[in-house]
């Protein structure tokens, strides 16, 4: 089976995130004053093959574990939807 | 004669400024590509300053995988020393070869200009020939240079002083806005327990001939061709 992985990485909660301040500023300037808390993360889709959807669920925890995500400074979430 | 080995990824581009910086000091450089398995001999590491890998996903993410780093990774198990300079250092974090990690600068920008950095440890492979509380001017050229670890990791390197090099408050005789990143603790290298693994964000090699200046991180070099491999307890030749 073939799935379609949507992995959304996000600076850690607590962390200065430097780019989300610039827009919510930049947001603010544009009339846009009801913007509060905008953080700035990073999404990536992939396409697995896997037995299952736990499987590949595993499987790409696995890969934000070891590349996707550095697990100092990023948390993820994954979303798994059939290919 | 001590061997360097300046590993040379796709997008290093401070790699020829260290191997120069390797010889003037007195010590043998070789280049080392990033799909070399050996480290062809060599004593010791630099991971040089650059855009290895264009920076993608995360600077150092994808050059931490590169064929070369498993001989990196097992020449630092051996108590071989490694120096990462800028990217280097970038590389090393994301590595686990030193704890944190290494973020967007705090004022967003790309930061290319000199700083003071006060020399707070002697007793690394690459800060032996200076004082204690030295004061260098080095240049920095990073636009990702926010060191960031945990709470627990900070107050661990702070006790066990492993902070090497941290960014002078601005001041009379030291003009330049200190912290050009937003460091944690205003830190602007860190080591090992041992001393033998050191990253930096500012580049010695830059300012290591009288040429450009004052040679402030000469000291960087030399303090690496005066160590003796033997100073390193267990270390086994697995090249």
């Amino acid at each position: 089976m073939s799935f379609r992985v949507h992995v959304r990485v996000m600076p850690r909660g607590g962390l200065l995130d430097p780019q989300g301040q610039a827009v919510e500023h930049a947001l603010s300037a544009l009339g846009f004053a009801e913007a509060a808390g905008v953080r700035v993360g990073r999404a990536i889709e992939l396409e697995v093959a896997a037995g299952s959807r736990p499987e590949a669920e595993a499987r790409v925890r696995q890969m934000c574990d070891k590349l996707l995500a550095n697990p100092v400074t990023e948390d993820y979430l994954l979303e798994v939807e059939e290919a | 004669m001590l061997k360097v080995a300046v590993v040379r990824f796709p997008g290093s581009n401070c790699d020829m400024d260290s191997l120069r910086a390797v010889e003037r000091a007195g010590a043998a450089a070789v280049m080392v590509w990033h799909r070399d398995t050996t480290l062809q001999g060599a004593d010791a590491v630099i991971l040089p300053g650059g855009f290895s890998y264009g920076d993608y996903l995360r600077s150092g993410a994808i050059a931490r995988f590169s064929p070369i780093m498993q001989a990196v990774q097992r020449h630092a198990a051996d108590g071989g020393p490694v120096l990462g300079i800028c990217n280097g250092f970038q590389i090393l974090c994301e590595a686990h070869l030193l704890p944190g990690a290494l973020m967007r600068n705090a004022g967003l920008t790309f930061v290319s200009k000199p700083v003071d950095v006060i020399v707070e440890r002697t007793d690394t492979v690459f800060t032996s020939a200076y004082e204690r509380g030295a004061r260098l001017r080095l240049p920095v050229a990073h636009g990702d240079g926010r060191f960031v670890a945990a709470d627990d990791t900070l107050r661990m390197l702070e006790a066990e002083g492993r902070v090497v090099l941290r960014y002078e408050p601005s001041s009379e005789s030291s003009p330049y806005q200190p912290n050009p990143n937003g460091s944690a603790n205003h830190i602007a290298g860190i080591a090992n327990a041992t001393g033998t693994v050191v990253g930096i964000m500012p580049h010695p090699e830059r300012v290591a001939d009288a040429l450009l200046g004052a040679p402030d991180g000469l000291g960087f070099f030399t303090s690496l061709a005066a160590w003796q491999p033997r100073d390193t307890p267990h270390k086994v030749p697995s090249r």
